[in-house]
């Protein structure tokens, strides 16, 4: 301990005498030496996985190349994105409406892959909003949101999004318990009475991955937290696990890890689909957005909602069966095979490893200890296949590699561990820097892992980095799995906080990414397909301009006779068909953001002039040698003056 | 070949200050790193070897290329002889083979790497044509609309 605190202050003695060097080591020299061989992807090299990685609460999603840890991409999901016009475009802004209206930010906790026979198929990965309740569907083709969905009856959605093994269902559960119905203006001390669950049902076309809400299941009132479903044999099912089983409503951190178990809650949603095909949901008002985006008319809609099929579980019997889970379970990860589910409880001293067989037989003898609203509670040791003894401290997520192993992630001791699903036992554990909250193993929720490595989602990054005031870079490591023992190769920072994150290889989508949109089909109803159709038309005080852009030059140019008090559209179409050109378009004043417009695109920025002026515009992306060039010019008059409707781009006249 | 680009990136960047961000797709640039037997350079390189001019020409084709050309490229190329972003369309089927315009059109990465021709005029325009995802088909509509351009009936 005397020994590294000494050659840490030799390090820094060292980086402080060579004033420039950019790269102190970190406080951890725990890296062996061909690390760096094992992460480096030549340049020009492509990385073997994508990594999509939450947010948190940036409301977006990163993508990040494994094994080098670059990041390409930044997906706006839940937030806007001044960079790329979304949510302040006119095309972008339904994206963003719910029941509350607007809403321009969120918390986006776990993305999902889509699977079909429970492995990762590379359509889409969908998101979920934490805070107003919203689930999204973002294409892996485009890499953009395609669609949002809100969640009527949910008190905040960190428990989602959850696919089935071939993305039948989406799945949400409800954090918080609430008040459900006609009846909500309640005193919060009336939760057993008056607060409930639910867990919404998201049908997903297997075609065009539209979803809608099938059903929601009306459960009792307590925190529902992660979840995965079955698959295989337990194929059918779904395992929440919940806490709060104390039913407290106040000081939680205390009131809420009183029970030595809570439950994980062992979910049969075909028996659900029964009961619905059978007539016995139940038709609830409800108000909440659906939102779309159209790629052809390169717009969104967003639809109001107002009604919802509810099955209720303590009275529909055979839906759900508990569970008891050791305190305050957080993590319920099924292994590849689908017979074992792992429980992890934040507070517990042991992981139990439960049998999807056992909990068949158990059910089948009614072998239950009690119930709860009526719910069959199963006996505990009736359900275990075993538990992991003294595993660490705070286990709480788990994924797995092909080889029958598991991999849990463990706050408040900062480690891997690495254990065996059949034999329990612990085989090895590595340190992480500093606190781990989620982990990943490439295709480690699925049928069949990729494995390779495992990723760790910190939340805490102390000294690891250069230090940026107060406020920290977020960060993952790398460990490689492929041997007996984990080794740690790399760290990267992350944008935003990372949660769980989710890794395929490339091979699955690579080559399906879109490169442009052809403008033949393009829908937009003020695209301007061409710059013979680049014009201006005035509608009262509504001034729509039909402007293209192309290497390098914007047209319209040169537009006149727009008001103080207009609404001025600038429908821009980028008349390119090339990869990677995009045209930006910003005006000064503008009180929204730029447009970023796609090669094929139609995106349109809303601007209301304040003053008479002639006002710049500009195209924001580099495009080409000209592109400083890529310029125009508004003119403003006073409201109500006669200025004449003008356009044109390239006439000019004799000056004097 | 490299030594062209590297001639081209300096072209650009005595142009401005930063060079243009590289367009190649990657089956591009794998075409473009072996250079292709040129049998007859005035016919460009690309995909198209051979065209067969018909008289009178084909109304239709004139129409569909028309369309085209205000589509994708009208925004550069004017139809008289004056330079826009790119020359003007006027007479360009009198100085250049219908096979060199068809591959310009369909192949426009690897001419302006490879066709000396296509290299002079981006010295002269400093403004690399893009890539407009024009098929074969199309390119031959917008040569039937060029033919009508420079006046043949």
């Amino acid at each position: 301990m005397k020994q590294n605190r000494l050659m840490l202050i030799i390090t820094l003695g060292l980086a402080l005498l060579a004033l420039n060097g950019c790269k102190p080591k970190g406080p951890a020299g725990v890296t062996t030496g061909d690390a760096a061989s094992k992460v480096y992807v030549a340049p020009g090299q492509y990385d073997e996985f994508y990594n999509f990685v939450s947010g948190g609460f940036n409301g977006q999603m990163a993508v990040y190349g494994l094994p080098s840890g670059r990041l390409f991409r930044n997906i706006p999901v839940f937030s806007v994105n001044p960079e790329s016009g979304y949510g302040y475009s006119e095309e972008t802004k339904p994206m963003l409406n719910t029941s509350h209206g607007f809403v321009p930010w969120d918390d986006l906790h776990h993305p999902a892959l889509s699977t079909t026979k429970g492995e990762h198929d590379g359509r889409w990965v969908f998101g979920n909003a934490n805070n107003t309740p919203r689930v999204a569907r973002i294409s892996l083709a485009t890499f953009r949101t395609e669609e949002i969905i809100e969640l009527p009856n949910s008190g905040g959605n960190h428990s989602s999004p959850f696919i089935t093994e071939n993305t039948e269902y989406v799945v949400a559960g409800t954090r918080f318990s609430v008040p459900i119905g006609d009846k909500t203006d309640v005193p919060i001390s009336s939760y057993k009475e008056n607060f409930k669950g639910s867990i919404s049902f998201i049908k997903v076309d297997p075609q065009t991955g539209r979803m809608n809400i099938a059903f929601q299941l009306r459960t009792p009132g307590f925190n529902y937290d992660l979840s995965r479903a079955g698959k295989g044999p337990s194929h059918g099912w779904f395992f929440f696990s919940c806490y709060n089983t104390e039913q407290a409503y106040t000081l939680l951190e205390v009131n809420a890890s009183r029970n030595d178990k809570d439950f994980i809650m062992a979910v049969n949603w075909k028996k659900a689909e029964e009961y619905l095909a059978a007539g016995k949901g139940r038709k609830e008002r409800a108000r909440y957005a659906h939102n779309v985006y159209d790629e052809k008319t390169h717009t969104a809609t967003s639809t109001m909602l107002d009604e919802v099929t509810v099955l209720d579980v303590m009275e529909l019997p055979d839906i759900v069966y508990f569970i008891p889970c050791p305190k305050s379970p957080h993590g319920c990860d099924v292994d590849p095979t689908g017979e074992y589910i792992v429980g992890s409880g934040k507070l517990a001293a042991v992981m139990p490893v439960f049998s999807f067989g056992k909990i068949q037989t158990a059910i089948a003898n009614k072998d239950y200890e009690g119930d709860f609203a009526g719910i069959p509670i199963i006996k505990y040791e009736s359900a275990l296949h075993g538990e992991v003894k003294k595993p660490g401290l705070g286990p709480l997520h788990t994924e797995f590699d092909a080889n029958g192993n598991a991999y849990t992630s463990f706050f408040v001791s900062s480690e891997i561990v690495k254990w065996n699903v059949q034999s329990l036992q612990v085989l090895d554990r590595v340190p992480t820097y500093y606190s781990i909250g989620h982990l990943c193993v490439p295709g480690g929720p699925t049928a069949k892992p990729h494995g390779k490595y495992v990723i760790a989602y910190n939340k805490i990054t102390k000294d690891r980095y250069l230090p940026t005031g107060p406020e920290l870079t977020q960060s993952a490591q790398l460990y490689s799995i492929d041997g007996d023992k984990m080794q740690l190769l790399l760290d990267f920072p992350t944008i935003g906080e990372p949660h769980y994150a989710e890794a395929l290889p490339a091979s699955l989508i690579k080559d399906k990414s879109v490169k442009i949109y052809p403008i033949e089909q393009n829908e937009h109803p003020f695209a301007a397909k061409g710059e013979k159709m680049a014009r201006v038309e005035r509608k009262g005080n509504d001034v729509h301009v039909y402007m293209t852009a192309i290497r390098s030059h914007l047209t319209p140019d040169n537009i006149e006779g727009i008001r103080v008090g207009d609404n001025v559209y600038f429908h821009v179409t980028n008349l390119e068909q090339d990869w990677d050109v995009p045209h930006g378009f910003a005006i000064k004043g503008a009180t929204n953001a730029e447009i970023l417009i796609m090669p094929g695109e139609t995106q349109t920025l809303l601007w209301k002039p304040l003053a008479a002026g002639v006002v710049p515009f500009y195209c924001t992306d580099f495009c080409s040698a000209l592109h400083q060039e890529m310029q125009g010019y508004a003119r403003v008059s006073p409201a109500g003056s006669n200025t004449p409707l003008k356009f044109s781009t390239g006439e000019t006249a004799s000056q004097k | 070949m490299e030594k062209s680009i590297i001639v081209l990136a300096t072209l650009i960047a005595l142009a401005s200050c930063t060079p243009e961000k590289p367009k190649f797709e990657e089956g591009e640039k794998k075409k473009s790193s072996a250079v292709e037997e040129v049998v007859d350079p005035t016919k460009g390189i690309g995909q198209v070897k051979h065209v067969t001019l018909y008289n009178p020409l084909d109304q239709e084709r004139i129409q569909r290329g028309k369309d085209i050309y205000e589509m994708k490229c009208q925004a550069c190329h004017r139809l008289d002889d004056q330079r826009v972003v790119g020359p003007g369309w006027k007479g360009v089927t009198k100085i250049r083979k219908p096979e060199w315009i068809m591959n310009m059109i369909t192949n426009v990465d690897v001419m302006l790497e490879q066709d000396e021709e296509a290299q002079k005029l981006l010295e002269l325009c400093l403004t690399r044509m893009p890539n407009q995802n024009v098929s074969i088909g199309d390119a031959r509509d917008i040569l039937e609309f060029m033919r009508q351009n420079d006046g043949e009936k």
